[in-house]
Parts: C-alpha cells; structure tokens; sequence
C-alpha cells in the first residue's frame, strides 16, 4: 500500500460518489455531490506537484530538495472560490426550493412520498 | 515603463474600482452609482480603442504584474486578437448597459452595476491573461458575477434556469481545474507560452496524459462555448435572463471560443510534438451538428427571446467550422465571424425586449396578438437583427459567412461545412420569417380577450430602441468596413499561429 495508491483511490472515490451524487435529482445531494466532487479536484490538484515526505517548500539551509510549493498555493485559490460557489448554491437551490416549491433541479414536482409529507408539512 | 505598457492592465482594473464604488454609493444615490458604472464602461471602451490602436503594429505586449519575470510571475499579454476581444467587449457592455438604464431593467435590483462591471472584470481579464491558471480565476470571476445578473429581476423562471446553470458551470470549473492539475505536472508551468514549449519536450510515456489533458481543456472551453452535445444549459438560461444581461451574455458563449483559440495554437499547436493539434478532429464534426442544432431551434423556437438563444447557438457552431480549420484564412474569417455574430445576437435580444415591451400580455411570444405602438419601425429592426443573424447581406454577417464558406473550401471535409453552412442558413431565414409574420403581421382584435391583453401601452418611451440600433450600426459599420477588419483579423490570425514569436515576447530573453 503506498503513498500513491492511498491518495489515487481516495481522489476515484470521492470522484466517483461526486459524479452519482451529483446525477441525482434533488438540489441538495447535487450540491453535496458537488462539494465531493470539488474536494477531489482540490487533492488532485495537490497530488500535481508530486507525493514527497519530509521536504520544505520553501527555502531550508540544510536541504537541497524541495517540495513544490506552487500546487498548495494554487489547492488555496481553488478551495476558496469552491467554497464560495457552494456557498452561493446551496443558498441559490434553497430559495430556489422556497419560490418554486420543488427542489428538483428541473423545476418539475414529482410526486413522490417524502416530498408528498414535506408539502403537506408546510401547506 | 511608459502609459501604454500600464494601459495593458486598466481593462481589469477600472471595472474592478467601479464596482465597490458603485455598491457603495447605490444604496444613497442610484443616480451617481449608474453614472459610475457609465463612466466605467466608457473608460473601458476607451482603453479597449487605444489597445486596439497599440496592437495593430504587430508587438505583442506584456505586462508583469507586480514585475516578477514570466514565467514565475502572471503575465498579461496584448496582442490583436485579445485587443479584438477586449474592444468587442467594451463595445457589448457599453450597448448593454446603454439598454438597461434606459428601460430601467438595472432597478429591479440593488446589484446590477456592481455585477456588471465584476462581469466586465472577468471578461476583460481572460481575454487578456497569459497564464492558464489566471485564465481559470477570471472565469470564476465572470460566472460568478454572471449568476447574480442572470438571477437579477428573479422570479421561478430564472431560479429554475439559475439552478442548472449554476451547477453545470461548477462542475466544467472542476473539469477545468483537473486539466489544470495534468498540465502543470507534465509541464510544471502554468504560463501558456511557456507550456507550449515544455509540451514537446514530454516524453513518450506521458503522452496519453498529455493527450487527456488537452482533450479535458478543451471540453470545458467547449462546455462555455456551448458547443452540441454541451450545449443543453444555454436556450432556456439565455431565454429567461433579463434582455440586457442576456445581450452581454452573448459574449459568455465566444469567451469558450477564443480561449480554444488562445490555447490550442499557442499550447498545442505545430510545436507540440506528438500532441499537435490533438483536439482538433474532434472540434469539427461537434461544430457542424451544434450549427445545424442552434438553428433548427431558430427555426422551432416559441419566442423572440428563445429564438436570438438559439442563434448564438447556431452562430457558435458557424464560427467553430471556421476555427477547426486552423489555417490563416480560416481563423482570420473566424475572427471577423466573431465580433459579428456577438453583437448579431445582442441586438437580436434587444429587439425581442423592445417587442416584449410593447405587447403586454403575449410578450415576446412568437403567437399573433393585438397592434401595438411603433410596429413598423420595429418590425424593420427585427429584419435588420434577423439579416445580420443569419448571413444575408448587406449586413456583416454575409461577408463573414462568406469568408468562412471561402475559406474552409480546401480544408479536408469541406463538403460537410459547406453543407451545414448553407443548410443551417436557409433554415434560420425561415425560421425568422416565420415568428417575424406572426409577431408583426399576424394581429388579433385588441382588448376583449381579457382587461390585460387589450391594455396596450398609450405612450411607451422610445429610448428603448436606441441600443438595438446602435447595435445594428455597429454592424453595417463592421460590414462598410470589412476591408479594414478582415486585415486586422487576418493579421491577428497569423500572429496567433505563430507560437514562436509570442513566446519569444512573453517569455523575454529567456
């Protein structure tokens, strides 16, 4: 088990709950299967500038190899601005669901019973 | 450093102070924060003229921010085709902007000009940036602000069309950023110029990565671009929007476009080794079914609106013909393809917002319904944007067809874009003359149907009909002067293929 298998299966799991959440109808597994999906991205991203233990990134005066210090800068940017695109989703998919009255990523109200008991909840 | 090399820069950083600006002095005074976001778009128009003057001399021009060396620091580069880009901008957001406070379409909401001018910020720097992962960051910057303007008026239409645009952009921004991570741990650069050099050098092993890569970037261009199997988000997003933001919004669709151009000469292109020109089998068969999809929907389509959004469909797939050719010609007629067939669309979403106006219960459906005020001399402009949509003359849109018909005529498969050229024309004119009778000819008896339907506007403002027609201008204008603009794009064409020279420009003495 190494290093490189831990993390390569790690990224195909998420990728792959992210990409079945994401399929799904409702707005909130989509959203949730997009957060997966986009933690994926961001280990990937990560893993771009090589698996390497114990290297500094910057500067160190008793090493000579280095780690790249330029994916963690760019895993940065990518975390903050998936963050605020959930963010920006998740509040969209709600008052979505509050104007529309379906939390389909259609639009479209299907009958079925766990929606059926929320309508009946709220009406 | 002279006020030319710093003017490279002020396309991003003027919409950038305008933006706060105008949040901050909206909520007091509406008067002086729509008087800023004017005054910025000028500003921007202006800039955009003077990059535009500065690039036809054939230097590509850098600016490193912050002075870090390209290719450790983010390198912004002016050359034709962006300066092209950034005046075609300018140009939309001055008309957009011109529409929305005239119709007062920007008070529906507190945001619009704040969102505008991030949108215009997002624009303005992918279309100038000469780093790949810069190249994502402004991408986010204009969806982003494209959410908020596409949801600006709300109501369950846009949020329904908002939720699935919203999604599908996040997920091609995570495609994005893959692509991103693959090319960076080939290459080890983020600078385009740069990678397009590194890119030769990878080793044989590492091909069917860098084959992946290529053919990813390019799909989440194709997604943005919405080229057919992608393009399902478009027609009802661009349908529902407010007019004047889905005017702006045509040039959503051709920031895909020129980031394939930008990208596949200058990364993968004759210098790439193994890997030239990987995507490009696959760009043409996608471009001639989405030409003949984007106007077969012209041709069904049930409103005005609905219709223009499918004809920036089309004139994608059109423009998409030309540039799969990747010859001089054929990107040259591309290029003039281009700036035509943005502001083609803006105009044909103006008109049905001006149609919209006037027919109070039907709208902007293509259904017959009672007279309304200044049909003639709207009826006039709708076969002025429906002309210049799909390629008739006088206006620009048949030189560039026929440029782009000229010009794809020796490049192998010709046959099939002749063919879906020609064909998505002739079903397009149809399709416009078809809502055109029923909108401006076909009338119903006024009122009794209903106390709304009859309730027809005594007095509307005029002031809505000076964007379509500036628009419209803008492309006779574009069409008198189709000497001077084909040898403009023809030059930046060659400067585009020629890799070399822009790397030697960016990437300085190295």
């Amino acid at each position: 088990m190494t290093l490189e298998f831990l993390v390569a299966s790690a990224i195909g799991v998420l990728v792959a709950g992210g990409i079945y959440m994401a399929l799904r109808g409702r707005t909130f597994q989509v959203v949730l299967g997009l957060t997966l999906f986009s933690y994926a991205v961001n280990l990937f991203l990560f893993a771009s500038g090589r698996l390497t233990v114990n290297r500094p990134p910057i500067w160190s005066k008793t090493v000579t190899e280095y780690a790249d210090p330029l994916p963690q800068a760019l895993v940065l940017t990518a975390i903050v601005i998936t963050f605020g695109m959930t963010a920006f989703a998740v509040v969209l998919a709600l008052r979505s669901f509050l104007e529309t009255g379906s939390d389909q990523v259609d639009g479209d109200i299907v009958p079925c019973d766990d929606q059926q008991s929320d309508g009946n909840d709220t009406g | 450093m002279s006020l030319i090399t710093h003017l490279a820069i002020a396309p991003v950083v003027i919409p950038a102070l305008a933006a706060p600006l105008a949040l901050l002095v909206m909520r007091r005074r509406r008067a002086l924060g729509i008087g800023i976001s004017l005054v910025s778009a000028a500003a921007m128009l202006l800039a955009a003229l003077a990059l535009l003057w500065a690039a036809s001399d054939g230097t590509i021009r850098t600016y490193e921010l912050g002075d870090w060396p390209a290719p450790f620091g983010i390198v912004l580069v002016v050359d034709r085709l962006s300066a092209i880009m950034i005046t075609l901008a300018a140009s939309l957001s001055v008309i957009a902007m011109l529409h929305a406070v005239l119709t007062r379409a920007d008070r529906k909401g507190w945001h619009f000009h704040p969102l505008f001018q991030f949108q215009m910020m997002g624009l303005n720097g992918a279309f100038l940036t000469g780093d790949l992962f810069n190249l994502f960051v402004f991408f986010e910057v204009l969806l982003i602000a494209s959410y908020g303007l596409m949801l600006h008026g709300q109501g369950p239409a846009r949020l329904k069309a908002g939720v699935q645009y919203v999604i599908v952009n996040i997920v091609g921004s995570s495609l994005f950023l893959i692509a991103l991570g693959l090319l960076y741990a080939l290459t080890g650069t983020l600078n385009m110029a740069d990678m397009g050099l590194r890119v030769a050098e990878i080793g044989t092993d590492d091909q069917g990565l860098l084959r992946v890569a290529a053919l990813l970037l390019v799909t989440v261009f194709a997604l943005k671009a919405a080229l057919v199997p992608l393009h399902l988000w478009l027609p009802r997003t661009y349908a529902v929007s407010t007019p004047a933001v889905a005017a702006l919004f045509a040039i959503m669709t051709k920031v895909g476009v020129y980031s394939i151009i930008r990208v596949v000469p200058q990364v993968f292109g004759e210098g790439a080794g193994a890997a030239a020109w990987v995507p490009a089998p696959y760009l043409l068969p996608a471009a001639i079914v989405t030409a003949i999809v984007g106007f077969g929907g012209v041709f069904v389509a049930r409103s005005l609106s609905e219709q223009a959004a499918y004809a920036v469909i089309g004139s994608t797939g059109t423009l998409l013909i030309a540039v799969a050719g990747w010859q001089q010609d054929t990107l040259s007629a591309a290029l003039y393809y281009l700036v035509h067939s943005t502001l083609a669309g803006a105009a044909l979403f103006l008109v049905a917002d001006v149609v919209a106006h006037r027919r109070v219960s039907s709208v902007d459906n293509a259904s017959p319904a009672p007279p309304f005020a200044q049909r003639q001399f709207i009826a006039l402009l709708f076969m002025a944007a429906a002309i210049a949509a799909t390629g008739l003359p006088p206006l620009s849109g048949f030189i560039g067809k026929l440029l782009i018909l000229e010009s794809v005529a020796d490049v192998p498969f010709w046959g099939w874009s002749w063919t879906a050229i020609l064909f998505s024309t002739l079903i397009g004119v149809i399709g416009f003359a078809r809502t055109g009778s029923m909108v401006f000819w076909k009338e119903t008896a006024p009122s009794k149907t209903g106390p709304l339907d009859g309730a027809m506007p005594t007095r509307v403002s005029r002031a809505d009909m000076v964007a379509p027609i500036i628009a419209i201008m803008l492309l006779a204008a574009l069409s008198a002067g189709a000497g001077w603009a084909t040898n403009y794009s023809t030059e930046a064409a060659a400067q585009l293929l020629d890799s070399a020279a822009t790397a030697r420009a960016v990437l300085g003495g190295r």
